[in-house]
């Protein structure tokens, strides 16, 4: 995996959006994308490249289309690398503390 | 064509033969799932997914549907309660190819209950999976503890 790849293609906010919406609904085709994320067909077919490039987006066939997936291992591999297993329920509950302390406004960046 | 529920891919440094042997013999999958999958892996057999501590529990059970040493192996995947209810299983397709020097293995995972408890167990788990096997091939050792 190379890491810098995952990183680079993390760094944007509208590759990000893409990956909340491929993780709401898997299998989505380029053209479900554009109208979900209201963007052109020309932007989100660039941005999903590189995703696939980092490897954070599968596809596979079905037919003539082309349907897109999130693919969370380089995400987990990156997880295993700086986080250890029994300190997952600690920042389970951080998160949740965070999640309620900040009630409504707690969204996505 | 159905549409798959999950699609997972790793680029693995190493032979499709390897990775093939990583997903079916048991001393293999003990060191990287911490379970060992168990068949004669011949189409129409049986495969056993078990624990691999001293109970050996079996934890899923399915049928073999396809076999094709080392690019493709196809599987019924279900909770050993549901083994004779085979609207119940859900459908696992392994895919290994050479890309460039590397082997990609592609994980499709279908024919999943909308909310069911498979659905979320394997949400979780396939990407911890896949992340060990290729901790395992590339540098000899898996993941601490996945479960």
């Amino acid at each position: 995996m190379d890491v810098d790849k995952v990183f680079k293609a993390l760094a944007d906010s509208t590759r990000r959006r893409l990956l909340d919406s491929l993780r709401a609904q898997g299998g989505q085709t380029l053209g479900e994308l554009c109208a979900s994320l209201d963007m052109t067909r020309q932007a989100v077919s660039q941005h999903l490249g590189r995703l696939e490039d980092a490897n954070l987006v599968a596809t596979t066939r079905r037919g003539r289309e082309k349907l897109h997936y999130l693919n969370p291992v380089p995400i987990h591999e990156i997880h295993a690398r700086w986080i250890e297993k029994f300190e997952r329920q600690h920042l389970d509950a951080l998160r949740e503390l965070k999640r309620s302390a900040e009630g409504e406004r707690h969204g996505k960046a | 064509m159905e549409k798959p529920e999950f699609v997972y891919v790793t680029y693995i440094s190493s032979s499709p033969e390897k990775v093939w042997k990583a997903l079916i013999d048991a001393e293999m999958t003990t060191k990287y799932w911490q379970h060992l999958n168990v068949s004669d892996w011949k189409p129409g057999s049986r495969w056993e997914h078990r624990s691999a501590d001293k109970d050996a529990t079996l934890r899923l059970v399915g049928k073999i549907v396809e076999s094709s040493p080392p690019r493709r192996l196809v599987l019924t995947w279900a909770f050993p309660a549901d083994e004779k209810r085979e609207e119940k299983h859900s459908r696992v397709t392994f895919v290994i190819e050479e890309v460039s020097g590397v082997v990609r293995l592609t994980v499709t995972h279908d024919r999943l209950e909308p909310g069911s408890e498979m659905l979320r167990g394997i949400t979780d788990g396939w990407p911890k999976v896949l992340s060990s096997l290729k901790s395992l091939l590339e540098v000899g050792r898996p993941l601490p503890k996945l479960w």
